[in-house]
């Protein structure tokens, strides 16, 4: 017997006999994966369940939250947590019958426009394990325990759950949990868990019949796109193959026959190549410049264009916008100061002052 | 051969430029070959752009023209004429610059930013179940990476006798399975649910893809770190991005072997967009679930509350309670072609071509109907019928030029059947955002239109 086979054989023997089941079919796989550091575990295990498992020791005031609210957050939140304009607003539409329910009231109401986070959620430990694992949006996991704390229990009060002057933590959590809007406004009793761990339905909840013939109908043709909003997701001549047995609507045009475009029409939807001298897409991206600004259309901030006419040749001034960002100019919503190389905001300076060409 | 070539064999002829001196040689050459490379270019550049600009026949019908036969016939083109292009011109083969329409497409105004958005397959184009790569419906929650597979590493943790962590070396090394499955956003067709909101089956359907995906089945990972498969109820599975997007998925469904860690897709590895090097798959289940990048596996004894199943992807009902965990996809279908925007292009025979799937198992038949549901006929399925993929299902339709409502109705083999958007609301209202799998409607107009609707 080799040495190699003595040892997988000695291997085989140990694990079967000093180990359990699960243990003894690790050995079908030899030299596959290594066991993991604590270290490496702290490193990633960062989930905070229901019952606060993972929830690490700290805390963090109303107070703390705001500024770090102001800093980090209200560029794409709004400084209330009302803004609808970058994300879904986070607060609104909870009442203080609703923190002693336990739900939701404006949930029943087919007319209340949106839903907010605070209206939805049910566990405060979501809300934690949010903000820790994808906050700020652009820069997740860079606030520290405290800040998380902090900003968490500024939501709260923002929703009226916590006082102002609260200090939230590892040990009041639980407390706080037990006045969350909407803490009782969840259901598992759907049949649409692919297990039976709920103890939920076992039928799905609407039933059709396969009937073939004479079957009741709908007839009338409730809705359907009005004419105003016919080319509204572009030209669908455009998004259709230019062979078979049918072609795209011309959709810049009224309905007809002469709607038909009989040829095909290579390559004209390829993107055009930039050329040179053109945006530095490149420092765009890299520095999430585009998630607010477009290159002719205004987004969450004024478009580069808009932008190059107001301020032409002023390269130092936008050099220093472009780090530092401000209110005020383009309206209320705020851009958070960036970090980002003095070289690259100037890049972006010099080509927004010489006009943003594409 | 000619006679002067068999008296004198091996006798070569003298090209003209034997004929001049050494530097005449090489400026003649130098000449000859710049130009004609460039005449060579120009003429292909004219005759490239001479093909783009005459128009091609009208499609519907096809006459014979008074010289007797069709041009397309009578004058052989250049490519039955000429020399094709090389082998490897390409070492990444693309589509044909005739298909550029045929793209992936974001809706207008649906999101505000491009990083936690979505953008929809062109199910109007595709052929048969399987999506390609390029095509596949993307949706990032803070934005795609392309991580570098060395770099990237699978730790299996919690509820287990060791907690464990994985190269991708290693992954690849275990025994893997390929099956094909459909992924569909819980959010397909979303804005549908209180009115016709987008015009084609792209913007409708179009967040649902179906690929062959090979991987190692998740079981066996788990069984690697001796997860505890009894008390362990529950796997949260992690990604790597920054999102870190956390789903929880129930183990019942893990020791059956369906769950899979993959790394392929369609033969390649997978995409950056879907999560390269590796994602999970959760067959039948929201796409949520299928957690791209995917760095962690934990092991416990109870459902997690992550961000994406308890604020997002939650069913709200009219008695303003939430579904939570509703995680399968409910059988569904829609016709393809023809569709919303397309234009037929004249009377006469089509081929109704649709999509039907469901996340509790096979397709066991799709009915058609072309007067808005009081009809029905059966289509015909065409192979492979898989477990929770897409199935392809087509059936013959003569129009005859007047205005048509054409459905799909699908059954899955637990006999369940797509409900009608009334059926739907009756139970669920207007407001749950996910899972909306009613019977699609698309009216053909006299003009050959097609448009969404819904009908009351």
């Amino acid at each position: 017997m080799s040495s190699f086979l003595k040892s997988t054989a000695a291997l085989l023997l140990l694990s079967l006999v000093g180990m359990g089941l699960a243990q003894a079919q690790s050995t079908r796989f030899p030299g596959i994966g290594r066991e993991a550091t604590p270290k490496e575990v702290a490193a990633w295990d960062i989930d905070v369940r229901p019952d606060f498992k993972g929830l690490p020791v700290g805390s963090g005031s109303v107070v703390k939250g705001q500024d770090v609210w102001e800093a980090k957050c209200a560029s794409c939140h709004g400084v209330f947590g009302e803004s609808n304009e970058v994300f879904s607003p986070l607060v609104g539409g909870t009442t203080a019958k609703d923190i002693e329910t336990g739900r939701v009231a404006n949930l029943t109401r087919a007319d209340f426009p949106g839903r907010t986070t605070m209206m939805k959620v049910a566990t405060v430990s979501t809300l934690w394990d949010y903000i820790n694992r994808a906050m700020p949006w652009n820069q997740p996991k860079s606030l520290t325990v405290e800040e998380v704390y902090s900003v968490t229990a500024y939501l709260l009060n923002l929703a009226d759950v916590v006082p102002g002057n609260y200090v939230l933590s590892d040990k009041n959590i639980a407390e706080v949990q037990k006045r969350m809007p909407n803490r009782n406004g969840m259901t598992t009793k759907h049949a649409m868990w692919p297990g039976k761990e709920f103890a939920g339905l076992a039928k799905p909840d609407v039933v059709n019949v396969a009937c073939m013939s004479n079957c009741a109908t709908e007839p009338k043709v409730a809705s359907l796109l009005p004419d105003h909003a016919r080319n509204a997701h572009g030209n669908l001549a455009d998004q259709n193959r230019g062979v078979g047995a049918q072609r795209g609507a011309d959709t810049t045009r009224p309905e007809g026959k002469s709607t038909v475009v009989a040829q095909a029409s290579p390559a004209e939807a390829a993107p055009r190549p930039s050329a040179g001298g053109g945006a530095p897409t490149a420092l765009l991206q890299k520095h999430t410049c585009l998630a607010c600004h477009g290159m002719d259309k205004k987004l969450i901030g004024p478009s580069f264009q808009e932008i190059a006419k107001k301020h032409p040749d002023k390269v130092d001034y936008l050099a220093a916008k472009v780090k530092n960002g401000g209110v005020g100019v383009w309206g209320q919503m705020p851009m958070p100061a960036q970090a980002l190389p003095e070289a690259d905001a100037r890049t972006i300076a010099v080509w927004i002052a010489k006009g943003a060409a594409k | 051969m000619n006679q002067e070539n068999i008296k004198q064999p091996g006798r070569v002829h003298k090209a003209p430029e034997h004929f001049l001196d050494r530097a005449g040689i090489s400026q003649v050459r130098l000449e000859a070959k710049s130009g004609r490379r460039d005449f060579i270019r120009k003429a292909f550049a004219t005759a490239a752009a001479a093909g783009a600009s005459v128009p091609v026949a009208m499609a519907q019908g096809n006459p014979i023209p008074p010289e007797g036969g069709d041009p397309n016939i009578l004058n052989l083109p250049e490519h039955t004429t000429g020399l094709g292009q090389g082998v490897a011109t390409e070492g990444y083969g693309k589509p044909s610059k005739f298909e550029s329409n045929i793209q992936r497409r974001q809706s207008p105004g649906l999101t505000q930013t491009t990083q936690a958005s979505v953008s929809f397959a062109p199910l109007q184009s595709l052929f048969g179940i399987v999506t390609p790569n390029g095509l596949h419906f993307e949706r990032h929650h803070q934005g795609w990476w392309d991580i570098d597979p060395s770099k990237h590493r699978l730790m299996i943790n919690g509820m287990v006798k060791t907690p464990k962590v994985f190269t991708m070396d290693e992954i690849m090394r275990l025994p893997s399975v390929s099956r094909f499955h459909f992924i569909e956003c819980g959010a397909n067709t979303a804005v549908e649910w209180g009115n016709v909101a987008v015009p084609t089956v792209q913007y409708t359907h179009g967040m649902v893809s179906c690929s062959e995906f090979t991987g190692v089945p998740l079981i066996t990972l788990l069984q690697l770190a001796g997860a505890d498969l009894k008390k362990g109820k529950f796997v949260l599975a992690e990604g790597a991005d920054g999102s870190s997007m956390t789903r929880t998925i129930p183990m019942s469904l893990i020791t059956s072997g369906e769950v899979l860690v993959a790394f392929g897709q369609n033969g390649e590895m997978l995409r950056p967009e879907n999560g390269y090097p590796l994602r999970l798959v959760v067959p039948g289940v929201q796409g949520v679930s299928w957690v791209k990048y995917l760095r962690r596996l934990e092991v416990g004894d109870m459902p997690w509350a992550a961000k994406d199943e308890a604020i997002h992807y939650i069913d709200l009902m009219p008695d303003g309670t939430h579904r939570q965990y509703a995680n399968i996809q409910e059988c569904k279908s829609v016709i393809t072609t023809p569709s919303g925007g397309q234009v037929l292009l004249d009377k006469g025979f089509y081929n109704i071509s649709g999509l039907a799937w469901s996340g509790r198992g096979k397709i066991r038949k799709v009915d058609v109907s072309v007067d808005g549901g009081r009809f029905w006929r059966q289509a015909r399925l065409e192979t492979p019928v898989l477990s929770k993929a897409l199935t392809r299902f087509n059936i013959d339709w003569v129009w005859d030029g007047k205005p048509a409502i054409v459905q799909s109705r699908a059954v899955d083999d637990t006999g369940y059947v797509q409900p009608t958007y009334r059926q739907l609301r009756d139970v669920r209202s207007t407001r749950s955002i996910y899972h909306n799998n009613a019977i699609q409607s698309w009216l053909i107009a006299e003009s050959g239109e097609v448009k969404n609707v819904q009908l009351s």
